[in-house]
């Protein structure tokens, strides 16, 4: 996004575009990346629950895919992941 | 219709004429006058108006912001160390543009602490962004009242007005005025329709994000072309006001300056007694008037120079002082005004009333003396001086 | 309560792209706050970590209309707002049901945010005021709170050569909120959502002010890997540390009550800002912490038997 001039901005410091910081890429921030694996997971949804980031995206009650634009890498999904399960893998980033 | 009101209550009046959404309360002498009389409108189910009694003067602001970011018309009123409570928060009303109006009954802040009338806490914030508009007497004070939201609601300005009255002075007299009826306030205020509210669940807006060095520059930039454009629009709603009601308000009013060489500058309920000594000393010969400035922010500094420009000798009164070493504020706006535009004028600063000290007209006079000698002798003893101290 | 695929259905408040710590415990605490509500929402933010981080222009990650206005007066500036609304409501201008949510850090709601608080909830206003309790200004750099544990190093409570970190105890700012005789009062913490989730529900029913005290783990000031924040907070509460409880209208019920707690060591030895107490010289001080828990616990159970019988004999 390129920088406005005075007049090209509304008034008063007002943000006019509700949830626009996703146009705001975190992802870069990771150290290490979330790999999910379908064929372990039970879509308990217990690590979408915990997401700081809104990163775990689930269509209709399924995990659908990681959001890597976003995830920052705490690996709290991998953590939270249940002990019998444990279908997500932190994985170095390259 | 003609009654018989102090200045707090004609300013009370206003406000349940202007019957705003939302007020938020919290005493202070002497402005509880108003709040008081308010609450009883409140009470008699005169207004509409959800009625906040809060629990400072700083969550009073702090509402009235919440409020006008919510889309409604918002006020608050307040005193001395009760603005300077507020002050952080005053700042942001005027950051956000939030066309937020507050009257203020001067008086002096502390330390000591003093509830009688000076004009520290309006100067103390005088470049907070907020518009202010002195009023004479109790009639300016309400007509006042009566213009601001106009003001403050143009689309050009968007910036919240502060009006003051001098307190006890004027907030405790009870002089006869002039109300209008409340329809036709209703008609000259109009409807306010926000751009942004905050309450508006098919449009949410964020107010007040972390604005680092990329973009706050161009908000203030924003905000310092609003308060320009005021001073347009505080002409043109006074030009609305005459028309609607009869009474002529401007950036300032000038009396007796057609052919004057000597001039006084005031603010505030100085200027009857001054008119008055300024009357008595033309009988005397001298050529003198005077200036009562209306509108403080945005200071008239083009059309005051353009008003001065005959002028040899001015003394402007402050009823408050800057310590910054060279004389009070307005003294300073003044000077500034006529730097490069004329040379020849001597200024000279009289600081006075400070904590309700009285201000006599042999005081005035004497000032007057003052003037025409510095103006005889071209000599000026000291350019900053102070009336009715004990030397 | 709704399961997690039905909340999962429901739109995210709370937009990613926000600049708040990988881990972090306020992050976690919104989201899930704001996935709670079932009606469209006004939020307020007190300056700290959450407004800085989840607004930073031309960028917001708020879906709801936001307000901050500074870090002391988030609920008196929501007071303003949601006053606004009724006198909207009254005159027919609006028809949604808005429910209305302050957010604070203890920062901004146990210190300099407390006098706006203690006012909005005096007054009566409809509306949730969420405390993520981190315990320090996190934000400016880790200052302690009142809100700080005892013996937590921060860095205006820092341990020493003489010092053990911060000597007193934090203020239960749920009690000082439960003297105000509001409807609906509670603890919680994002470890046990499904129950911090219940309690924003029944919250945002209420028909007057509302107060939840969340605990929010902070892997900065805390010192401790951000993978670990769940379990952080989940240890918080199995300690009894976080007692997770809430007031209804006076009566005190406890929402986790074990048969054993875990020792309140087991909390701080994972938490570097603890570190220092586990030497002999400060051995004293993790007894003493024990002492502290177990008798705001035992004072907890009696409270909640006390104005339960009360409750009864009305």
């Amino acid at each position: 996004m390129s920088n406005k001039k005075w007049k090209e901005i509304p008034i008063g410091g007002l943000i006019l575009e509700p949830g626009n910081s996703v146009k705001y890429k975190t992802g870069g921030w990771r150290v290490f990346r979330p790999v999910h694996d379908p064929t372990k997971c039970s879509n308990c949804l217990i690590c979408w629950i915990y997401c700081p980031d809104s990163s775990i995206i689930v269509k209709n009650g399924k995990i659908e895919k990681f959001d890597y634009d976003h995830c920052k890498g705490c690996g709290i999904c991998a953590r939270e992941c249940p002990p019998k399960i444990k279908a997500i893998k932190m994985v170095k980033e390259e | 219709m003609r009654q018989a009101m102090t200045g707090n209550e004609a300013v009370a009046y206003a406000m349940k004429q202007i019957n705003p959404e939302v007020v938020a309360a919290y005493p202070i002498t002497p402005q509880t006058g108003i709040m008081q009389k308010f609450a009883d409108y409140v009470a008699n189910g005169q207004v509409d108006t959800e009625f906040l009694t809060m629990d400072s003067e700083h969550s009073a602001m702090s509402a009235t912001i919440g409020a006008s970011a919510a889309g409604v018309r918002a006020m608050t009123a307040t005193s001395s160390n009760g603005l300077a409570y507020m002050w952080e928060i005053v700042y942001i009303a005027a950051s956000y543009r939030l066309p937020i109006v507050m009257p203020v009954v001067n008086r002096a802040l502390s330390g000591p602490i003093n509830i009688h009338c000076d004009h520290s806490d309006t100067m103390g914030c005088r470049d907070s962004g907020w518009i202010q508009i002195f009023s004479e007497n109790s009639q300016e004070a309400y007509d006042n009242a009566v213009q601001a939201l106009r003001i403050a609601e143009h689309p050009d300005v968007m910036l919240p007005v502060m009006i003051t009255l001098d307190g006890f002075i004027i907030s405790h007299a009870l002089e006869t005025l002039s109300t209008y009826e409340d329809d036709k306030v209703k008609k000259f205020i109009g409807n306010y329709i926000p751009k942004h509210p905050l309450i508006n669940p098919s449009q949410p807006v964020t107010y007040g994000p972390l604005d680092f060095f990329d973009y706050y520059f161009e908000h203030k930039r924003q905000q310092a072309e609003g308060m320009v454009n005021a001073k347009k629009v505080i002409q043109e709603v006074g030009r609305a006001f005459e028309k609607e009601f009869n009474r002529s308000y401007g950036l300032f009013e000038e009396y007796r300056m057609a052919d004057a060489e000597l001039a006084l500058i005031v603010l505030g309920s100085t200027a009857g007694t001054a008119k008055a000594v300024v009357d008595m000393v033309r009988e005397k010969g001298y050529k003198i008037g005077l200036i009562k400035i209306r509108c403080f922010r945005p200071f008239p500094e083009e059309e005051l120079a353009e008003a001065l420009k005959r002028i040899k000798v001015l003394a402007v009164m402050d009823r408050s002082l800057g310590f910054n070493g060279v004389g009070g504020p307005l003294f300073n706006d003044v000077r500034a005004a006529l730097f490069g535009r004329n040379a020849e004028i001597k200024v000279v600063n009289y600081v006075y009333g400070l904590g309700g000290r009285e201000i006599t007209p042999n005081d005035i006079w004497n000032i007057c003396n003052n003037i025409r000698d510095i103006n005889l002798t071209g000599k000026v003893q000291s350019s900053v001086n102070y009336v009715g101290v004990r030397e | 309560m709704a399961s997690l695929k039905e909340l999962s259905a429901r739109e995210e408040i709370v937009a990613p792209g926000h600049r708040l710590c990988p881990g972090c415990g306020a992050a976690i605490v919104s989201r899930m706050v704001t996935k709670a509500a079932k009606n469209p929402l006004v939020v307020a933010c007190a300056t700290g970590c959450l407004e800085v981080s989840t607004t930073i222009y031309p960028y917001t990650s708020w879906k709801s209309s936001f307000l901050h206005v500074a870090f002391e007066n988030s609920a008196a500036s929501l007071s303003g707002t949601e006053a606004a609304y009724r006198a909207l409501k009254k005159k027919g201008k609006i028809k949604e049901d808005i429910r209305f949510i302050s957010f604070g850090g203890d920062g901004g709601t146990y210190d300099i945010g407390f006098q706006s608080l203690s006012g909005a909830l005096e007054r009566g206003h409809r509306m949730l005021v969420i405390c993520y309790d981190n315990g320090a200004y996190m934000n400016t750099g880790i200052q302690r709170s009142s809100a700080t544990p005892r013996g937590a190093d921060t860095t205006t409570s820092p341990a020493g050569k003489e010092a053990y970190g911060k000597k007193e105890y934090p203020k239960d700012l749920t009690a000082c909120v439960v003297a105000h005789d509001i409807p609906y009062a509670a603890q919680a913490s994002p470890s046990h959502w499904n129950d911090l989730m219940k309690k924003v529900e029944k919250a945002l029913e209420v028909d007057g002010p509302s107060f939840i005290n969340v605990l929010s783990p902070c892997p900065l000031g805390w010192r401790y890997p951000g993978e670990e924040s769940i379990e952080l907070a989940r240890l918080a509460v199995e300690t009894g540390f976080w007692q997770l409880y809430e007031v209804e209208n006076g009566v005190y019920k406890m929402n986790y009550n074990p048969k054993e707690r875990k020792p309140i060591r087991e909390w701080l030895e994972k938490q570097g800002r603890f570190r220092h107490l586990f030497t002999p010289a400060n051995e004293h001080i993790l007894q003493e912490l024990q002492e502290y828990v177990d008798k705001k616990w035992d004072r907890l159970l009696k409270l909640c038997s006390i104005t339960e019988e009360a409750n009864k004999t009305k």
